[in-house]
């Protein structure tokens, strides 16, 4: 489904980019970076809203003709970032808010885990695997 | 008679060939003769003493009679684990049996077990309906005690031959069967005058032992003598035994078999997990929960991630792994490790520093509810129910006939270890192994202490002082465990094993601590009361480098000691002096006594005086203590008063400048 998925840091540094093996990772990685952009500005115009699962996934950033980007940010400034096909039209906005949801659990997951430090490079084999599988392998919508 | 005899081994072999058909019937709990005299016998043998019972000769005339009296629950324990079967199946079985409510293994319940371990032996479900087919005997396996098998197994066993309960699944069986039967036949002639016509035809259709026997057929050239040894005194029974059933003798031979061929049963039921290394043993167990405690007093509550890391940390594994390994062992990603979790982990831990890679995944035997069912956690249990209910998963049944496999006496008396009163046996198996697992604790130590002690010696002490003594001499000399495992680091830290931690500092510092409370007096008490402390603890720093094995660090305590007495003596001695005095010498006598400590060679097991040990270093610790924070005090008050003087120079200073700065 996504073709790319991205963890950014609070600083705007990625913590984990994969993209699905068939594409351009190099593109990926320049369509997330400048995706930060936007969320940076979705962020402050929400301003010190409430934090709750509304207002921390951020919708479509921006589209292009073969893409749309996703993002998502979390109570610590760490923002989620999914680049999808745009020829996968089916996917609906319930759906990629449960895959962001998916996908902070996850995080949530590598975050239990007291070796490892916050604004590491999240190397855990295990919670991101459910991200590749998920989200990376083509599974059916 | 001999006749018969032939024609009965000839249907036999037919019949083996044919197949038989699964007996269907009587009643439950009705047994058949055979049955009954095998049961019997059992009984009696539980109900007398525990290992003995009656000799090979004369089973006819110990036909005790039922109701007589109660199995002791300790021999009927033995008897059940003997028959190789999990432990879940004979949790199951004790319930069924009714032992359980009742309290006691009266004949009934005894009997009623019996026909369970049968038909649980034979591949049936443990069920009260499994026991109303016709059975073949229970088997069991005791490696010393070969009467055991002759009465468990063998209470008809005659060489008539007799109806095979057909073996078809296997081609196999039929072969061997008939190499018994070909057997059997060479006996016969000479047992047929005994053996009662072969039989009745209710006995005939016996629930077939299922195509377990072929497996466990091979290797059989041990078994025949037993067999035959057995089967001549079991003769005599035979005959007042009227009816000794037709099939019952090969398959109570074949039974025999395999109840003699355990290693097959072994691997068959340690198939279910054969990871090896992956599988905590009970001593290692103990030490983990005792780790546990010592970060978390509540075993059943949990250790925080950052303890945990804290001290997994100090195992010198790289963060990398150690995520890793969090995160194969906290299962439920809650940051926290429970005691399942925290066994599992520093169990991984262990096995990575032995070189062996992580797993992919969470091993089986790893999972905490595997860890959780087989290892609950107050194990001083003695009775015979609850030492099933322990072991109540299937899985332990692997760990079980893991540790049976190694087949040698110290294992028979392992195994009860952790379902029975662990302290007391485990005291007195290390006790019997003291000397000979000596000189194994480098080699093969699979517990990595010393891995984690080498970087905190005071965390060692802390962790073992709260556990008994016994328990670090049972880690001391822990048994080597199933994976062979490489040479472990213990070595490397050596100079810090427990032992040689504890040993050498019991003769230093016990001694140290008798002179000196007499040697006060003598010595010219300085009017500060904090001298005369000081005193206290440096005359013991004086007798503990001083009765120590010589080292450099003792050597250089020495001449230390010298100056911090000093002080002492002169009363004069400006605050300051005395204090920095005091510094060099408490910091070194710090250090100093844990060096001391090391060089020693001797290696003593003697729980008192390392408890002794153990005192006296709180006790100089706390002294140790009490100087420090003296010391600060006495300092505080020497920062105070130079500050008064630099407010007053100050002071001056404001006035004096006014008149020189315009």
């Amino acid at each position: 489904m996504a073709v790319c998925v991205a963890v950014i840091a609070k600083e705007n540094y990625p913590l984990y980019i994969r993209s699905a093996p068939t594409e351009n990772e190099l593109k990926f990685h320049y369509m997330v970076h400048t995706s930060l952009d936007v969320v940076d500005e979705k962020i402050s115009a929400m301003g010190k809203a409430l934090v709750d699962q509304r207002e921390l996934y951020l919708g479509l950033l921006y589209p292009t003709e073969d893409y749309k980007v996703y993002g998502y940010v979390t109570n610590s400034k760490v923002k989620f970032v999914m680049v999808v096909d745009s020829s996968n039209t089916a996917l609906r906005d319930n759906e990629i808010r449960s895959m962001f949801r998916k996908l902070h659990n996850s995080y949530t997951d590598v975050m239990c885990n007291p070796f490892y430090n916050p604004g590491d490079r999240i190397q855990s084999r295990w919670a991101l695997f459910a991200v590749h599988a998920l989200f990376l392998q083509g599974l059916p919508c | 008679v001999g006749a018969a005899a032939a024609a009965a081994a000839a249907e036999a072999e037919a019949e083996a060939a044919a197949g038989g058909s699964c007996g269907s019937g009587p009643p439950p709990l009705l047994l058949s003769e055979g049955e009954q005299q095998c049961y019997s016998e059992l009984f009696a043998r539980c109900a007398g003493a525990a290992g003995g019972g009656p000799g090979p000769g004369p089973p006819e005339a110990t036909r005790v009679a039922p109701g007589t009296a109660t199995a002791a629950a300790g021999p009927v324990a033995d008897l059940f684990r003997a028959s190789q079967l999990p432990a879940e199946t004979l949790h199951q079985i004790t319930e069924l049996c009714g032992a359980k409510r009742v309290g006691y293994f009266g004949p009934t319940q005894f009997y009623v077990a019996l026909k369970l371990i049968a038909a649980a032996q034979s591949g049936l479900p443990v069920r009260i309906e499994s026991i109303k087919c016709e059975l073949p005997l229970p088997r069991f396996m005791m490696s010393k005690n070969d009467g055991e098998i002759r009465f468990g197994n063998s209470a008809e066993l005659h060489g008539t031959k007799v109806q095979i309960p057909y073996l078809t699944t296997e081609k196999n069986s039929f072969k061997r069967m008939d190499d018994e039967d070909k057997q059997q036949e060479t006996q016969s002639p000479t047992m047929s005058p005994l053996a009662s016509p072969p039989s009745s035809p209710p006995h005939y259709q016996r629930v077939p032992l299922s195509h377990g026997y072929s497996k466990l057929r091979s290797g059989t050239e041990q078994m025949h003598p037993a067999p035959y040894e057995a089967r001549q005194p079991i003769v005599q029974p035979e005959g007042p035994s009227s009816g000794g059933p037709g099939p019952k003798p090969l398959r109570h031979q074949a039974s025999l078999i395999r109840s003699f061929s355990v290693e097959r049963e072994l691997q068959d039921n340690s198939s279910n997990y054969p990871d090896e290394p992956w599988r905590i043993t009970a001593e290692q167990r103990e030490y983990y929960v005792n780790q546990f405690r010592s970060l978390q007093p509540d075993p059943s509550s949990f250790i925080s991630g950052s303890v945990a890391k804290n001290f997994f940390t100090k195992s010198k594994l790289s963060i990398p792994e150690l995520s890793y390994i969090w995160e194969l062992s906290d299962a439920d990603c809650d940051g926290a490790l429970t005691l399942p979790e925290f066994c599992a982990a520093f169990h991984l831990i262990v096995a990575r520093k032995n070189g062996y890679p992580l797993p992919e995944g969470l091993p089986p035997t790893l999972q905490p509810e595997y860890l959780q069912a087989a290892f609950p956690k107050p194990k001083r249990e003695c009775a015979l129910f609850d030492s099933y209910s322990e072991s109540l998963p299937a899985n332990q049944q692997p760990r079980d006939l893991n540790r049976m496999e190694k087949a040698s006496v110290k294992d028979m008396a392992d195994f009860p270890v952790p379902t029975q009163d662990v302290t007391g046996d485990d005291k007195q198996a290390l006790k019997s192994t003291t000397n000979e697992a000596l000189p194994k604790d480098v080699s093969e130590d699979p517990v990595k202490l010393c891995s984690f002690p080498s970087d905190l010696p005071l965390f060692c002490y802390r962790s073992y002082s709260s556990t008994s003594i016994e328990e670090a001499m049972k880690r001391g000399e822990d048994p080597p465990t199933p994976p062979p495992r490489p040479q472990k680091t213990h070595s490397r830290a050596s100079s810090l094993d427990l032992n040689k931690v504890f040993q050498p500092s019991m003769p230093a510092t016990k001694s140290g601590l008798l002179p000196p409370p007499p040697a006060l007096p003598p010595r010219p008490c300085p009017s500060q009361s904090e001298q005369v402390s000081e005193a206290e603890l440096l005359p013991q720093l004086n007798r503990a480098p001083s009765q120590a094995a010589e080292s450099s660090p003792a050597k250089k305590d020495t001449p230390y000691s010298q100056p911090p007495s000093k002080p002492i003596r002169r009363k004069l001695r400006p605050e300051n002096q005395t204090t920095e005095n005091q510094e060099p010498a408490t910091t070194v006598s710090g250090p100093a006594s844990v060096a001391t400590v090391k060089p020693h060679p001797t290696v003593q097991k003697q729980s008192s005086k390392q408890k002794k040990a153990i005192q006296t270093a709180i006790r100089k610790n706390k002294e140790a203590n009490a100087v420090l924070a003296r010391l600060n005090s006495e300092l505080q008050q020497q920062l105070k008063e130079v500050h008064q003087e630099r407010i007053a120079l100050e002071n001056q200073l404001e006035q004096l400048r006014p008149v020189t700065v315009l």
